[in-house]
């Protein structure tokens, strides 16, 4: 796993380009994040960062937590996430550092993953664009259904089983979503704020990753380098 | 700071540009940059502003203008860059926000009243001066 930092969604506008068009921008509150444990391949048999987001009060919190935490010299956090690291980078991070939305300040392009917002039990029309049935000819009292969902032919051989992992109706939304390179607009580092391009998954005030791209196709790879010569 | 006065910090640059004050009703030229290869030019479009739309930078006006007997309306975003400036050519009076109802009169009654006509029925004032 990359670097990856945990904010807040804020809610979205839009910004004008030199060139007068309008972009549609998601506001992110990143940060700031602190280093809560660092663990190495001697230790723990693998490299990787843990990282602590939002103020939690300790009443509310567990003492497991507040005790893990004072040892990086801060107060019990609300959110923490681990990153995997590579070979030699470990000697970046040490316990206690804080991570800014600076750290973000190299790419110009970030994954950010969130958990998306509930749409509640939902029919297969839409959870999963089907067409739904005909409104009349014959059809009743299932205009909005998904059909038939197997027969005699299926990929588990004949018998009366469905197809694994067809679609149906059922719980729809409230999961973990990731959105791919999504372009970085603006870096605010006063007041730790990032400006990404488009929409990023969940409700307003809730809590996302932003993590360096996982990978680019050729376009952003390229402007990726010109970024960062 | 709350969370609407983050958001809005993030274009406040453009919002705070100057505008004359354009109520709808109001007849407005709307002088519009037009990027041809590398040459820009203006383009005038007037109408009547028939609603606003949004807050902030979000804001949207559709103005309506007849061409050839045929009603054109256009919805600029407000604080476009686009948009090099706004001139109001004449105030009306208007009694709702949303003029939609324009869409369907024809002829004359497609005019709005003056906004200097409408102190036309105050009490008290001398003829001369209605």
């Amino acid at each position: 796993m990359p670097l990856t930092l945990l904010g807040t969604k804020l809610g979205m506008t839009r910004v004008f380009t030199d060139t007068g068009a309008s972009v549609p921008v998601t506001v992110i509150q990143v940060g700031p994040c602190v280093v809560t444990q660092v663990k190495t391949n001697e230790t723990d048999g693998y490299d990787s960062v843990q990282i602590g987001y939002g103020e939690s009060k300790a009443r509310t919190s567990t003492i497991p937590v507040i005790g893990h935490d004072a040892k990086a010299q801060t107060g019990p956090k609300k959110h923490h996430r681990e990153f995997r690291l590579h070979e030699g980078e470990i000697g970046q991070f040490e316990l206690g550092q804080t991570l800014t939305v600076e750290a973000l300040k190299p790419f110009m392009f970030v994954d950010v993953s969130g958990t998306s917002k509930g749409k509640g039990f939902q029919g297969v029309m839409k959870r999963h664009n089907f067409a739904g049935q005909e409104a009349s000819h014959g059809v009743e009292r299932k205009h909005r259904s998904g059909g038939s969902i197997g027969g005699h032919a299926t990929n588990r051989g004949t018998g009366p089983k469905p197809k694994k992992g067809k679609k149906m109706a059922g719980q729809m939304g409230n999961e973990r979503i990731t959105v791919r390179s999504v372009e970085v607009m603006q870096i605010d580092e006063e007041r730790g704020l990032l400006v990404v391009k488009g929409a990023i998954p969940g409700h307003n005030k809730s809590t996302v990753e932003i993590r360096q791209p996982s990978r680019l196709y050729r376009s952003k790879t390229r402007r990726q380098a010109e970024h960062a010569s | 700071m709350g969370t609407q006065q983050i958001i809005e910090s993030i274009n406040a640059e453009v919002v705070s540009r100057e505008l004359p004050r354009m109520d709808v009703g109001d007849t407005i030229n709307v002088h519009c940059r037009i990027v041809e290869g590398d040459k820009e030019r203006i383009q005038i479009f007037q109408g009547v502003l028939i609603a606003r739309k949004g807050r902030g930078a979000n804001e949207m006006i559709t103005v309506r203008r007849i061409v050839n007997d045929q009603g054109v309306e256009r919805v600029f975003p407000l604080y476009s860059p686009r948009i090099a400036n706004y001139e109001v050519v004449r105030r009306a009076d208007a009694r709702r926000s949303k003029l939609y109802f324009l869409r369907d009169r024809q002829g004359k009654s497609r005019r709005l009243r003056d906004r200097r006509r409408g102190i036309k029925h105050v009490k008290g004032l001398p003829i001369a001066q209605r």
